[in-house]
């Protein structure tokens, strides 16, 4: 594990926290950890108690769905940059997906349990973590929608045209 | 007789001379002019590709501007006229009329760091401007290349993505929107690539095509991530007669896209795309 001081500075030069306030990234410095993960490594597991989120410093990660018999379905990936888990900040509290490392994985983990006690005894911290993740799950659910779109079928091509036609 | 004199309605005469299967419904056509002579055209133009006794549709360029020799067009069988082509050899004949529509100033991006974003079969009208870019490719700053596909199956110009991800003067990135167990790459949506990609937002050209949607999207990812509009464009589509600005066949709002368009700067059109009507 890294020295708090070194997690710091990861913890700030990463865009998910950019610009934070130095006395909330240093409550947030408290729960945090440096994680390394080998390619196939799960970080996250669809079932369990989520109890941990990460900042992705380099790597790419697989968001994924277990299928019985069958190779996962990846329904995103996601890399450098980018926060990965969500269910630790909502009640129950339970991963809702599998997230596995497709290359090695440099994160800092944030212990959920830590943070929440943290959030709750700290508003101006609970509303700026909150305020950071929003975005991010808003933004991840309407690009899971596009994706549903299948837009480069021949689908949505067809509804256009028709639509097009039914208005001329 | 030069191309200023031809008339713009008359189909010229081209030889099938080469075709390339490039996925199971999208095919490359070589095409060489039946009366000799060349083609010149600029990247981000259009043809109306004839096939005798089926029906005429717009295809757009997809080979090299540089090359006056060929021209090369990339298309998707989805119905009629399509198919018919898709069924063509070499040695057949199709008509050719244009090139018409707007180009992607390529020239007016010098000194700009230049995305492409592509979305499925919208990589070919985007291949010329990648040709010209990189035979000029001092001229830019960076050079990136952001495609979209459906599933790594339909992955358009692989072997070309693969070589231009190889050249340690152009960043690619691919994403398909369903993997397969066989795919280690990106999984998402082309517009998440963005954030990704290393340019300098304040001195950016991107050109974008694909299916609508996925070009308001990408538009809007370039926005949030500081291009300005000005520096974004798109190519439209819309249902084609003339091709030439005679018939109001492809009229949208104000434009002809056929003549005003394909290639549009987005603050031109942004207004016009909000209307779900159009
Ligand atoms: C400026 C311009 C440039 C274009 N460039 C290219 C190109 O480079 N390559 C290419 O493959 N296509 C391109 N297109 C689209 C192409 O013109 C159409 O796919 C074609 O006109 C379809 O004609 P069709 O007779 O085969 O199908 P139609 O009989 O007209 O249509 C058959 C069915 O396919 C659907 N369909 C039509 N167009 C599309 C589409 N684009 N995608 C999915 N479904 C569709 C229709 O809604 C209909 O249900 C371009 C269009 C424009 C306006
Ligand atoms: S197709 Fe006739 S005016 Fe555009």
């Amino acid at each position: 594990m890294g020295q708090p001081h070194d997690l710091g500075q990861i913890i700030d030069a990463h865009p998910f926290f950019k610009g934070i306030d130095s006395t909330l990234r240093s409550l947030l410095v408290g729960c945090a950890a440096n994680e390394r993960f080998e390619p196939g490594d799960f970080l996250v597991r669809e079932g369990r108690p989520a109890d941990k989120f990460y900042l992705l410093r380099a790597g790419q990660v697989a968001v994924e769905v277990d299928v019985p018999g069958k190779a996962p379905i990846v329904l995103e990936t996601i890399g450098e940059g980018e926060v990965l888990g969500w269910s630790w900040v909502i009640e129950p509290y339970v991963s809702t997906f599998d997230a596995r490392a497709m290359t090695l994985v440099r994160a800092v983990s944030f212990d959920g349990a830590c943070l929440r006690r943290k959030m709750a005894g700290d508003p101006a911290l609970g509303y700026e973590v909150l305020r950071r993740f929003l975005p991010v799950i808003g933004h991840r659910l309407a690009t899971a929608r596009l994706q549903l779109l299948d837009l480069y079928g021949p689908g949505v091509a067809k509804a256009a045209r028709a639509k097009r036609k039914n208005g001329q | 007789m030069t191309a200023a004199m031809r008339d713009p309605m008359l189909p010229r005469p081209f030889r099938i001379e080469k075709v390339r299967r490039e996925l199971s419904d999208t095919f490359t056509m070589e095409l060489v002019p039946a009366e000799g002579g060349g083609f010149a055209f600029a990247a981000g133009q259009f043809n109306m590709l004839y096939v005798f006794g089926i029906g005429e549709v717009p295809i757009s360029i997809s080979g090299d501007p540089g090359d006056g020799g060929k021209l090369i067009h990339t298309t998707r069988a989805v119905g009629a006229v399509t198919r018919a082509m898709d069924s063509m050899r070499a040695g057949d004949v199709v008509g050719v009329r244009g090139p018409f529509g707007t180009p992607w100033p390529v020239e007016e991006a010098f000194g700009h760091d230049l995305v492409f974003v592509a979305g499925g079969v919208g990589l070919a009208p985007l291949r010329p401007a990648i040709y010209q870019a990189m035979a000029n490719r001092q001229r830019f700053g960076k050079v990136v290349v952001l495609y979209g596909a459906r599933t790594p199956d339909d992955i358009l110009f692989r072997r070309e993505l693969e070589r231009w991800r190889g050249r340690f003067d152009m960043e690619v990135h691919v994403t398909v929107d369903r993997g397969n167990p066989k795919w280690s790459g990106n999984v998402g949506v082309v517009p998440n690539l963005i954030a990704h990609a290393g340019f300098d937002p304040l001195s950016t050209t991107a050109f974008v095509c694909g299916p609508e949607v996925m070009m308001r999207y990408t538009a809007l990812a370039l926005e949030k991530n500081g291009v300005g509009r000005e520096g974004i464009f798109l190519s439209m589509e819309r249902n084609m007669k003339c091709g030439c600005g005679l018939c109001g066949h492809c009229q949208w709002g104000p434009h002809f896209v056929c003549k005003d368009g394909p290639v549009y700067r987005y603050d031109r059109i942004a207004d016009l795309l909000a209307i779900r009507e159009l």
